[in-house]
């Protein structure tokens, strides 16, 4: 009711306690094209929606290497995305200069929180307007950490950020307790099941969706299109031979189930 | 009590080689670290991988020597997340020029031979003083063994003079195992009479299918 009266700058407060210009920035998190992560015990997936603004023009991007261990997916206003790309590369390259080691990916959220935590309480300035998945592997493991406008941030099994990131949560509300046991490649697949249920209904193909994985003994980058369209094809074959008459069941992981002739 | 600025700064040796060719660059450089009259290892490598094409040779002290090591490693670092590629050896030229230029009054006491393989493939070798002077040549020494190998890579393989032939590139005519040759005989030459250079020969060669290391012992006094 009083929402438009305390919402001008971030400096007010509302009577219910509350920061309008914080939650605003909330929102245009979910305005981004969708985002999503999922972690195992010795890996972490990414995944983003390629949304480009007219067929005439390229993606944005939204994927970043932070460092060989650690890698951002964002949604949201990505100009703010990518500055604050820049600024987790440079920690994550001031740490390794002082301390030989990489920068544990705890510490590397904090930094991040904190700076934008300043942002909340400061009149001069303006929330960022981005929210960031932080996949990283460090000596205590693989961590996927959610870092939000407002400065707060959370660890997570799996999370989806973005417009219609709703379906992809429920989904993988569903499964996300096996994860931490998942094969990469299974990582892999379930990311791109998540990324297809927030398409909603559009065909799943490795030119509108970004896939990045960091594990054990692999440093974080970007899978190419032909390997993620092969992943793609194989969902396809085994979802068929699932919903093949005899069997009504739901799209549930049949791992023994071979591609029929289609 | 004068006031001094050496103890700023400590000598520890050593010699560091580089020679181009057309499609390689060998670079070398002895595993000595001294001071004084002491020898403080036998195995310290003054060599250091900068990109996939360009490795950098350093003799002076090693402690100036391992943070300017760290700070182009860093820079490097920064221009792979801005282009998405590796700096090229001459950008990486320009780099370190640049680097210790901007210690012009407290500079890096380092003595530089970057050597690698330019945009083209062919091998490129640039020499540099402590404050980033450069230049790109078909082969160098610096160190303290440097005055004792120059002359016989001069002799060996310096072009004649270009007013009186046409100009050639900057790169020498020999093969690449005739190159890892030169470096070991004149290795062997300076251990004989610089007290700095000595112990173990370390050879880097870059070439098309990637880099490769080789060792070889060098006189222990």
């Amino acid at each position: 009711m009083f929402r438009n009266q305390y919402d001008t700058d971030v400096t007010t407060w509302s009577p219910a306690g509350r920061l309008f210009q914080v939650e605003y920035a909330m929102e245009a998190v979910k305005q981004g094209s969708a985002a999503i992560g999922l972690r195992s015990a010795t890996h972490v997936v990414l995944a983003t929606v390629n949304k480009a603004a007219s067929e005439l023009s390229s993606h944005q991007k939204k994927v970043f290497k932070v460092d060989d261990h650690i890698g951002v997916a964002i949604a949201g206003l990505t100009a703010d995305g990518r500055v604050l790309s820049r600024f987790l590369r440079s920690e994550c390259i001031n740490h390794t200069f002082v301390y030989e080691s990489p920068l544990p990916v705890s510490r590397l959220v904090v930094h991040l929180a904190d700076k934008a935590q300043v942002c909340t309480q400061r009149s001069w300035k303006r929330p960022y307007g981005v929210g960031l998945l932080v996949a990283g592997l460090d000596e205590t493991g693989a961590h996927l950490y959610y870092n939000c406008p407002s400065g707060n941030y959370f660890e997570y099994q799996a999370f989806a950020i973005g417009s219609r990131s709703q379906a992809a949560k429920t989904y993988l509300e569903r499964r996300f307790q096996a994860f931490n046991n998942y094969p990469r490649e299974e990582l892999i697949k379930d990311a791109l099941s998540a990324i297809k249920e927030t398409l909603q209904g559009e065909k799943l193909t490795s030119a509108i969706c970004t896939v990045a994985v960091v594990g054990v003994g692999e440093p974080f980058h970007v899978i190419d299109q032909k390997t993620i369209q092969e992943v793609i094809d194989s969902m396809e074959i085994r979802e068929e031979a699932a919903a093949d008459p005899g069997t009504m069941q739901e799209e549930d992981k049949s791992s023994e189930a071979a591609p029929m002739d289609i | 009590m004068a006031l001094s600025r050496d103890w700023m700064y400590e000598n520890n040796g050593g010699t560091c080689v580089a020679i181009a060719g057309a499609d390689y660059c060998v670079v070398a450089a002895d595993t000595r670290l001294s001071i004084g009259y002491s020898i403080y290892t036998r195995d310290y490598s003054k060599i250091c991988k900068l990109t996939e094409k360009c490795v950098l040779a350093s003799s002076g002290f090693q402690g100036d020597i391992k943070a300017l090591q760290k700070n182009l490693a860093a820079k490097h670092l920064i221009y792979q997340h801005q282009h998405n590629k590796q700096m090229s050896c001459p950008a990486m030229a320009q780099l370190l020029s640049n680097t210790l230029y901007f210690k012009r009054f407290f500079p890096y006491y380092a003595f530089n031979v970057l050597g690698g393989l330019d945009n083209e493939g062919k091998g490129c070798v640039f020499t540099y003083d402590a404050v980033g002077s450069y230049e790109r040549v078909g082969y160098s020494a610096q160190g303290s063994g440097s005055t004792l190998v120059m002359p016989i890579l001069d002799n060996q393989l310096k072009s004649p003079s270009p007013l009186l032939l046409p100009a050639r590139d900057a790169v020498t005519p020999l093969s690449e195992a005739d190159a890892v040759d030169m470096v070991k005989d004149v290795f062997a030459s300076a251990t004989e009479r610089d007290i700095y250079t000595g112990d173990k020969l370390e050879i880097v060669i870059l070439n098309a299918s990637g880099v490769r290391r080789e060792f070889m012992d060098l006189r222990k006094d």
